[in-house]
């Protein structure tokens, strides 16, 4: 569990059970702590992400979820009068040290939102946007890429025909969906996923947890859900927040079936939440 | 129990009329204002055909006969405008990027209100403190004849506009969801990224519609043109020379003229073009604004 080992990308597509047997661990934090203002959101958080691995963190509203994933790549630099206590690290190099390279971290490290957040702009200008600001002006390469991550977003067969059409016009599901082919273009080595499902119908729902357990393959996953189902059918760790503490974390079916902390059981069981 | 829901509704019917009226007394004025306009107007045509008076080269309307070619004055409106836009629109816009996207919280808070204090400063100060200060420190600058020119008033009148765009284009940055930032972001894009293929792309009809504004602004300002312009109606030659616009030239001549006299129709019939002017700049804006909100998905 303690060698952090970078996996090579060319061996990442082809065949992951001997890293997911050996457990690596990809990104953890050490005594985090965080603040709005003089508010503490997160307590002394320890939790490691395996390389290749799904993790769900879940708890009620305003346990600090979102807050801890939002930490990952460092999108809470965008609110102000907040504070960080503690280490986050990716590949055991500390995000927020001085030698840390924002746009590199958030790079590696892609999100997606709660709400389908496209631009207004048109499928394809959506896509190529994160290949473009890298420098990469190889049209075949963009487009290859492009064609790539709406396949691999499983959207493809439904946009092929108007790429160039606004985004906005898709329905909340395929805009979803093109949220994570357009953070998979960039070829990120860790997903967030924020709730992804949140604003969406049960079928679109459906589609994006299909396609989340087949990112798993590639990604090292965190998604954070209000849901315990998606929890349970989408990941293998699970995490149990609750008021800004990590209460329990684990293997997702030990948590779901024999919680150790009687607050997981109570949340579980539906006693509150 | 029925006479309380009786009363309740009576009340309530009171509300909707009083409002309505209210809302629709506006509309009254516009109407009544047009009405007047064209009255007034119009009767100049009788006597100088519309082409002539729109690009006739002199403007005598005291002479005998009077000559009411307004050619000059619409050439001062026009380079007046197209100056200050250069002054204002930088100055707007920019001062607009920085309000939003470095200043902080605090700056912000003590900026924006400064900024919008500008546009309450009555127009007349601009007017003086463009003659008593700028115009002479111009003439000096240049080593010109005179400072009342062109330029002074370009220089002025975009300062004065520069509230207008600076506040309209920093709504139409805030109006920019933030999810669009954290998305940009969330790919690696870097601040300035964000800002020039995101942010002023997604917020573009909005600045636009800034621009459009100032500029209707500038061009029915009235005050401090006639201060600051010189008020000479020639066709202006050069930066420096004074031009008299055709505010500026309604502000002056409509108290010495005779009411119903040629000179006063004429007047009039300059007011009607300017408000055409203004009415179409407003037009635009709004077709523009709308378009951007409708692209933006926030609905009309």
């Amino acid at each position: 569990m303690a060698i952090n080992t970078v996996i090579p990308k060319k061996n990442r597509n082809i065949d992951d059970s001997f890293y997911r047997e050996m457990k690596f661990v990809r990104m953890r934090t050490e005594n985090l702590n965080f603040y709005y203002g003089k508010k503490q959101a997160l307590k002394d958080i320890n939790i490691n992400i395996y390389q290749n691995h799904s993790t769900a963190i879940i708890g009620p509203s305003g346990c600090g979820k979102s807050t801890l994933i939002r930490l990952f790549n460092r999108m809470n630099d965008l609110v102000p009068n907040t504070r960080i206590e503690g280490g986050i690290y990716l590949d055991d190099k500390d995000i927020n040290g001085p030698k840390a390279d924002v746009v590199e971290i958030r790079r590696k490290v892609g999100m997606v939102f709660q709400k389908p957040n496209p631009f207004p702009k048109t499928i394809y200008e959506n896509l190529s946007y994160g290949l473009k600001i890298q420098g990469i002006n190889d049209k075949t390469l963009i487009e290859q890429k492009v064609v790539e991550s709406l396949q691999k977003a499983a959207l493809w067969d439904e946009v092929k025909d108007r790429l160039h059409d606004n985004a906005l016009g898709l329905s909340g599901g395929q805009q979803q969906r093109l949220c994570i082919a357009r953070c998979i273009a960039v070829e990120p080595e860790v997903i967030l996923f924020d709730e992804p499902c949140a604003s969406l119908d049960p079928i679109a729902t459906a589609k994006i947890e299909e396609l989340i357990e087949e990112l798993e393959k590639y990604y090292t996953i965190v998604i954070v859900t209000h849901n315990m189902q998606q929890a349970s059918r989408v990941s293998e760790y699970t995490a149990f927040m609750y008021l800004g503490e990590l209460i329990e974390f684990g293997k997702t079916e030990k948590i779901f079936t024999v919680p150790k902390e009687k607050k997981t059981e109570e949340y579980l069981s539906g006693k509150f939440g | 129990m029925i006479d309380a829901i009786k009363f309740r509704n009576y009340k309530e019917n009171t509300y909707k009329w009083i409002f309505t009226i209210l809302a629709f007394s506006s509309l009254v004025f516009l109407v009544g204002i047009i009405i007047v306009l064209f009255k007034e107007g119009l009767p100049i045509f009788k006597e100088v055909n519309l082409f002539k008076f729109l690009f006739g080269k002199s403007w005598y309307p005291t002479y005998d006969p009077p000559e009411f070619g307004i050619f000059p004055l619409m050439l001062a409106s026009f380079w007046v405008m197209i100056g200050a836009t250069i002054v204002c629109v930088p100055l707007g816009i920019g001062s607009a990027l920085y309000l939003h996207e470095l200043a902080s919280f605090k700056q912000r808070a003590f900026l924006k209100p400064l900024i919008e204090m500008l546009a309450g400063v009555p127009s007349i100060v601009y007017g003086f403190f463009g003659m008593v200060i700028v115009a002479p420190f111009i003439q000096k600058l240049f080593n010109i004849p005179v400072g009342l020119s062109l330029f002074t008033a370009s220089m002025i009148l975009g300062i004065m506009a520069v509230p207008t765009v600076c506040s309209i284009t920093e709504d139409a940055l805030s109006y920019v969801p933030k999810s669009f930032r954290e998305a940009s972001f969330a790919v690696g894009a870097n601040r300035w990224q964000t800002l020039t293929k995101v942010i002023i792309p997604a917020a573009g009809s909005g600045i636009s519609t800034a621009i459009i504004l100032g500029m209707s602004r500038i061009v029915g300002e009235t005050m401090t043109v006639l201060m600051v312009s010189g008020g000479a109606a020639i066709i202006p030659k050069s930066i420096f020379d004074p031009v008299r616009p055709m505010t500026a030239t309604i502000a002056a001549e409509m108290g010495e003229c005779a009411m119903g006299s040629k000179h006063f129709h004429a007047l009039f019939a300059i007011g009607l073009i300017l408000f055409l002017v203004t009415l179409f700049f407003n037009i635009i804006a709004e077709i523009i604004s709308r378009r951007y909100r409708l692209k933006l998905g926030l609905g009309r």
